[in-house]
């Protein structure tokens, strides 16, 4: 027999009724910023995503956000959310415990292109948490690093404490096959790294601007910066991708809050190729 | 062993210099190396040099009493460090300490002060580089000033 | 039982019997009526419920009721209400859930549609409800509430007899004349010698409902009469658009001075998004008891026009009422284009009456649109006779 739940949508059970997943592991990375891991109940053992989707991850009587997924697509049994704090369900998110239940609506929105930057070289530009929607793609990299030429991750934060996933990146770095930069704004004279904005690590990133694909995602000033000096460098703006962000309600295209000029960010985005909203991002207060 | 003017032709900052002003500059410097640790100089003493960086890495620092001692930027191959020799009263304005083995080459300042004055094309050429130089340094510093990482409740 | 595409004639004493027909079918009745001096949708318990001998004078910012000098039973336009609020309505629960340790459970999803047979129905809001099926119908996701409320609307659509004085349907391409997507459609003919309806038959289940209410045959003269009296009503817009090249006039001038004019009236009281047929935007409200045991998601209306619709880590994107007033008219006749392969907008006026200091969408275009004129030409003059 149906439930309420199966019975309220006929073909769309995941993306208009919350799905209670619960969570087995939480992880501190900065002071305002955790990681989830969940296990689904309600619907069956994996939960299939493309790098950059996102889903609605509802806390029961406190409300619903969309939250980035930053697991690995290859492993869809476990599901990873990265949240940082900056409001009532983030905070609420960030004090879970083991054990509590959540509900996911998704996944949804387009994916970084990954399958398309085979046989390329990589630029991968992160600003802040913006690391957490492009961590699946280094996943994807990883597990098949031969499908791809140069990759380099260019990282940028405030200070040290606020780097996320530390070991990960420190990995990663060992790799003789990766270039993993990381740069802060400030810090205190005992960090031993590179101090300043993380579009300064452009010029020297290892990659060939002819046959670049690159992955933006962070602050929109930070992304914009970032794509003028990939563009000077002569990356083709059809090459290059960003993620956006815009209130958002639904996730499903009804509500109207996420519209960016003709697209809505859950739908049509939130990874843009740049060239198709170029002329969008330069207008304000779209 | 490479030569100065072997350097100098492919540091980003002059390569592309004719060869007459490389010329001139090679009168003006020398090799340098600091390690680790070192400091190449401090807020208030004089700016007698500046210097285009070969290896290694400097971080340039202000001292905060209740902070402590603080990185705002790190320069390393291929970049440049110093333009306070450029304008009187001829002071560093922070502090700048190597923070690896580091490998550079030094330009007297007055020994260039004084080519300039006479040499003004070539005067031109030096200014037309730092002028730049302080243009990428200052976008740089605004976008870090705006403290984009922040999230405002 | 007459087929799609008939026409009938119904005379004015069986009308009623067209109502019992639906209720007996199970349809609760939705049409026009007189509440607090408007004319607005509400359910109907008899013909006689209908504002039978008013009409509506409506300009910018202006609205008022004046009796006319016949009964007609449809003798006004649209009022501040459209069907919007009964197939997307205005508070709507989407599902509730209980609590059960540190884990909940959804316990029941929205409530049941009931079938509703809307009377009245004009051109233009017809075009409004084909408009919204394809935001909730037509793309990859499926609202289903709205689908089942949608399956069980039967639609009597009524021929406008007079224009108001701020359609602009006959612009927008979206009437006087309904063409498709009723059940019946009815044109309301006022003859000294006769008072009825001429008839159209628009689907199977129409003719059902029709075949039980004493009806003839049209005559070629009753339809001609009745395309008469759709002539006429084309012929006294209150208001006109120009449509070429809309999407393109309007992406190029984001940055136009227009906005910065209309910015200087604009209250932002979102009273045009309310009376839009078309406005679609709604919020997600969670709510919980005291004890935080029950939880409900709420669906209620929103409008682009506050500040918190775009509001974003710290701030919002639209900030200046400019920028928000210009995302409504873009969107509205733009970029929905590129969304929804159609126009938002159905030429019914409502944003121009209802707003309380009488921007004219219709007026806003013509100004960015004459501005574009006037600076080709002067450009032009200046080619033709060298420079100043």
């Amino acid at each position: 027999m149906k439930s309420a739940a199966e019975e309220l949508t006929n073909a769309q059970p995941h993306l208009m009724v919350p799905q209670r997943f619960r969570v087995w592991h939480t992880e501190r990375e900065t002071h305002d910023t955790f990681t989830l891991k969940l296990e689904p109940i309600d619907v069956a053992d994996e939960f299939t995503f493309k790098a950059g989707q996102f889903n609605m991850v509802y806390v029961f009587g406190v409300g619903e956000v969309p939250i980035s997924i930053s697991g690995d697509p290859a492993k869809p049994e476990t599901l990873v959310h990265t949240t940082r704090a900056v409001g009532a369900v983030t905070d609420a998110l960030c004090k879970l415990r083991r054990g509590t239940v959540v509900g996911i609506r998704g996944p949804f929105g387009s994916g970084w292109p990954v399958a398309e930057a085979a046989g390329r070289d990589l630029v991968i530009v992160a600003g802040g948490i913006g690391l957490a929607p492009l961590r699946p793609v280094l996943y994807a990299i990883v597990s098949n690093r031969e499908h791809y030429r140069k990759v380099a991750l260019l990282y940028g934060t405030r200070t040290p404490d606020d780097i996320l996933y530390q070991k990960e990146l420190e990995r990663w770095r060992s790799r003789f096959d990766l270039q993993v930069e990381v740069t802060v704004d400030r810090a205190p004279a005992t960090w031993r790294g590179t101090v300043g904005v993380v579009t300064a690590l452009i010029p020297r990133a290892a990659f060939d601007p002819e046959r670049a694909v690159a992955m933006l995602c962070g602050p929109e000033v930070m992304m914009r910066f970032a794509v003028r000096d990939l563009l000077d460098r002569g990356v083709p703006p059809g090459s290059v991708y960003v993620s956006l962000e815009r209130n958002m309600k639904c996730a499903v295209a009804f509500c109207g809050h996420c519209q960016f000029g003709p697209t809505f960010i859950c739908k049509d985005g939130p990874v843009f190729r740049y060239d198709r909203i170029a002329s969008l991002l330069g207008i304000r207060e779209m | 062993m490479e030569t100065l003017e072997g350097i100098l032709a492919e540091h980003p900052f002059s390569r592309d210099l004719p060869k007459s002003y490389i010329e001139l500059l090679l009168g003006c410097a020398s090799n340098v190396r600091f390690d680790a640790g070192q400091f190449i100089f401090r807020e208030g003493e004089e700016a007698n040099q500046f210097y285009l960086i070969r290896k290694g890495k400097i971080a340039l620092q202000v001292f905060a009493p209740e902070q402590g001692p603080l990185t705002i930027l790190t320069l390393g191959e291929g970049e440049v460090l110093g333009w306070s020799w450029l304008f009187p009263p001829y002071r560093w304005k922070f502090d700048a300490q190597a923070m690896e083995l580091t490998r550079a080459i030094a330009f007297d300042a007055k020994c260039l002060r004084t080519k300039c004055e006479t040499d003004h094309d070539l005067g031109y050429e030096l200014l037309k580089r730092f002028a730049y130089l302080v243009e990428q340094r200052l976008e740089a510093t605004r976008l870090q000033l705006l403290n984009v990482y922040e999230i405002r409740r | 039982m007459p087929s799609t595409r008939e026409s009938a004639i119904l005379l004015r004493q069986h009308f009623q019997q067209l109502l019992d027909a639906l209720v007996s079918r199970g349809y609760r009745l939705i049409g026009p009526r007189v509440r607090d001096a408007a004319i607005v949708y509400d359910e109907l318990t008899s013909a006689a419920d209908l504002p039978i001998g008013w009409t509506d004078e409506q300009d910018g910012g202006r609205y008022r009721l004046k009796r006319r000098s016949d009964e007609a039973l449809f003798g006004y336009v649209v009022g501040p209400h459209s069907w919007k609020q009964f197939l997307h309505p205005p508070l709507a629960r989407l599902w509730q859930a209980d609590r059960e340790s540190d884990s909940f459970r959804i316990t029941s999803g929205a409530q049941e549609a009931f079938k509703a047979a809307f009377i009245g129905v004009r051109s233009c809001d017809l075009h409004a409800i084909a408009v919204q099926d394809k935001v909730f119908l037509g793309s990859q996701y499926v609202d289903s509430a709205y689908q089942s409320r949608r399956e069980r609307a039967f639609i009597v659509a009524v021929n406008c007899g007079q224009a108001g004085g701020t359609c602009f349907c006959v612009s927008m391409k979206t009437g006087p004349k309904a063409t498709a997507g009723f059940d019946l459609a009815l044109t309301e003919v006022l003859e000294p010698s006769r008072h009825c309806f001429v008839v159209e038959v628009g689907s199977e289940l129409g003719g059902e409902i029709l075949s039980q209410v004493p009806h003839e045959a049209a005559t070629q003269a009753d339809q001609d009469t009745a395309e008469t009296i759709v002539a006429e009503t084309a012929r006294q817009m209150g208001r006109a658009l120009d449509i070429t090249d809309i999407k393109e006039l309007l992406y190029r001038n984001y940055e136009h001075p227009r906005w910065d004019n209309v910015a200087a009236r604009c209250l932002t009281c979102a009273n045009c998004t309310m009376v839009c047929p078309t406005c679609f935007c709604t919020t997600v409200e969670d709510v919980t008891d005291l004890k935080g045991e029950h939880a409900e998601r709420w669906q209620k209306w929103d409008s682009c026009f506050t500040t918190s619709f775009s509001y974003i880590h710290g701030g919002s994107i639209r900030a200046t009422p400019k920028s928000r007033y210009r995302q409504w008219m873009t969107h509205k006749l733009a970029t929905w284009i590129d969304q929804f392969g159609t126009s938002g907008c159905v030429g019914c006026g409502r944003c121009i009456t209802w707003c309380p200091v009488a921007i004219d969408i219709t007026e806003e275009v013509r100004a960015i649109r004459d501005s574009e004129r006037s600076n080709h030409e002067s450009t032009k003059e200046r080619d033709e006779h060298g420079d100043p």
